[in-house]
């Protein structure tokens, strides 16, 4: 295999996707927001339980590719307990990683995805849930579209 | 075997090269065939000597330009067996094709009350520019169900869908997801005895099968160059004279008018009527040549080729520990779709490519039919004239090494 397409596919990443973490819908969620790629096909759905500015519970639901299912597994976990500031902050050090494949300056299992730029078609498959999950955050009730931003 | 066939690869300059390290292995012809040598130098030399505004020029070069134009729209229309040239209409493709049916034909023929029928394996191509024009008119979309993984349409109930209100049955010729190859002249004959008119999406038949509109029965047939060894931007809307002449104009612009006054004009008759403003006649070009290149092969020849390599490939996937392969079991056009339990279709395509295998993985523009399979997305292999028994057997290799890696 080359070294692009096993920096794309790492460890981190099989795992979530063989096993993603808090896959399902939460019956305690106050907050949802759905994601399509209309190019690939690809759907996700974000649940949060948001207590005051801190989120207190995440999942979520969906089908794609294992760069998608993945990424939005392990952004579950990222996102738990943090504030909706510090997940647009995240979002932001995420989405520097997948455009330049850059690793991040503190150890994070996010820096997974750095072999991600080498794809470019790709970076929408690791984008997709995160934009659900702001579009929830900020109470956008329109569904996140891969086409209405620019990665 | 003719010599056309024999040296076919050296005909095709792309095919040439390596990819990721490996030989190109090119299996995504359902999305688009690769051109050969005769194809792309008719576009070199039409550019090169006799390019030219068409039909409004008095001097050389026009009046070559317009011959070479009006010499591939009589060449399509002996491809595909139509009585006149003047039922041949050139378009962008399918896609403007269709459209344009649907919104010159629908405005002026269908209102509430009406139904037009599809059917669930259309790509979107067949099914949003209907969905517009019920919209407009009123007259609501019915469907012609898909048996199931066979792919096969259920026409067992198609008397209980045909009937009087149905003003126009349009269908696949060839799917491209499932590569059923429908009875179009049996579908066309059922439509006709209800009195509906009947439009064919011939995408993906018209490059590998003889496509005759006379024996098919049809009323419009529409397809693309690109999918037939020719150039993008390229495609045929065939239409029945009498049905063209009796349609208002789908745009409005030069060269499809006979009188234009400031508050009204007339317009032309079929094919200037629907070809509003300067027509993509280098591309035309090319198209008459790629016709050409098709018949030199013999389109009887090509469709065993290419049925055989999918065949080939159906039989040797099928052999792989949880693949699901849709379609039918028997005779299929000249591609195989499947789908694997746990690895996504965009993972399988990506490292195909890591191959040189280009495949193609994805909804393929059938979200409804996907809906109906209970899939997402589906891997697509897809075979044309130069494709060889070999590539199948390296497509099959890497679909192991895929399955394995993830450990599906």
């Amino acid at each position: 295999m080359s070294a692009d397409l096993s920096d794309l596919y790492q460890n981190v990443i099989l795992d979530h996707n063989r096993r993603p973490r808090n896959r399902g819908r939460i019956p305690t969620a106050n907050r949802s927001a759905h994601g399509d790629n209309p190019s690939c096909g690809d759907q996700c759905d974000v649940f949060l339980r948001l207590d005051g500015d801190r989120i207190a519970e995440i999942s979520f639901d969906g089908s794609g590719c294992a760069i998608s299912q993945a990424s939005a597994s392990l952004m579950t976990t990222q996102l738990k307990g943090k504030t909706a500031a510090e997940a647009e902050k995240l979002y932001k050090e995420f989405h520097e990683i997948v455009t330049t494949g850059k690793e991040p300056e503190e150890i994070s299992d996010l820096g997974a995805f750095a072999g991600v730029h080498a794809f470019p078609a790709r970076i929408k498959c690791a984008t997709l849930s995160w934009h659900a999950a702001l579009n929830a955050l900020r109470g956008d009730v329109a569904p996140a579209t891969t086409e209405s931003h620019t990665d | 075997m003719p010599p056309t066939w024999a040296r076919i690869r050296e005909q095709f300059p792309i095919l040439d090269q390596q990819v990721n390290g490996h030989p190109l292995v090119y299996l995504d012809n359902a999305a688009t065939t690769q051109k050969p040598n005769s194809v792309i130098a008719a576009l070199d030399r039409f550019y090169a000597r006799d390019n030219s505004n068409v039909h409004r020029g008095l001097h050389a070069l026009s009046m070559r330009a317009t011959d070479d134009y009006e010499g591939a729209r009589a060449r399509v229309r002996a491809f595909v067996n139509a009585e006149a040239s003047e039922e041949i209409v050139f378009t962008r493709g399918t896609t403007e094709s269709i459209n344009l049916v649907a919104a010159s034909w629908g405005s002026a023929n269908l209102k509430k009350g009406d139904v037009i029928l599809l059917t669930e394996m259309e790509h979107h191509s067949n099914i949003v520019p209907w969905q517009l024009i019920a919209k407009k008119t009123g007259a609501t979309l019915r469907y012609v169900p898909v048996t199931g993984d066979d792919g096969l349409l259920d026409l067992s109930g198609l008397d209980r869908l045909l009937t009087p209100e149905v003003k126009v049955f349009a269908f696949t010729h060839v799917s491209n997801t499932l590569g059923t190859i429908n009875p179009a002249a049996e579908l066309c004959a059922r439509a006709r005895s209800v009195g509906a008119i009947t439009v064919v999406d011939a995408a993906q038949s018209i490059g590998h099968m003889a496509v005759d509109v006379k024996a098919m029965g049809c009323d419009f047939l529409a397809f693309s160059g690109h999918k037939m060894a020719s150039v993008t931007g390229i495609g045929v809307l065939y239409g029945r004279r009498s049905l063209l002449d009796s349609m208002p104009p789908y745009q409005g612009g030069g060269g499809m008018i006979s009188v234009v006054d400031f508050y009204e004009s007339r317009w032309k008759p079929s094919p200037e009527r629907f070809e509003a403003g300067t027509p993509n006649f280098g591309d035309a070009v090319a198209l008459g040549a790629s016709c050409d290149f098709l018949d030199s092969l013999g389109r009887e020849e090509i469709r065993l080729h290419d049925g055989a390599l999918a065949k080939e490939a159906h039989d040797k996937l099928a052999e792989i520990p949880g693949i699901r392969i849709i379609g039918p079991k028997g005779e299929r056009g000249g591609l195989v779709s499947f789908a694997f339990s746990g690895v996504h279709a965009h993972d399988v395509v990506t490292f195909a490519d890591e191959d040189g295998i280009a495949l193609r993985g994805g909804h393929h523009c059938n979200q409804p039919l996907m809906k109906r399979l209970g899939l997402t997305s589906t891997v697509r292999a897809s075979f044309y004239v130069y494709n060889e028994s070999r590539e199948v057997d390296a497509l099959v290799a890497s679909m192991r090494r895929t399955i394995k890696f993830f450990g599906a």
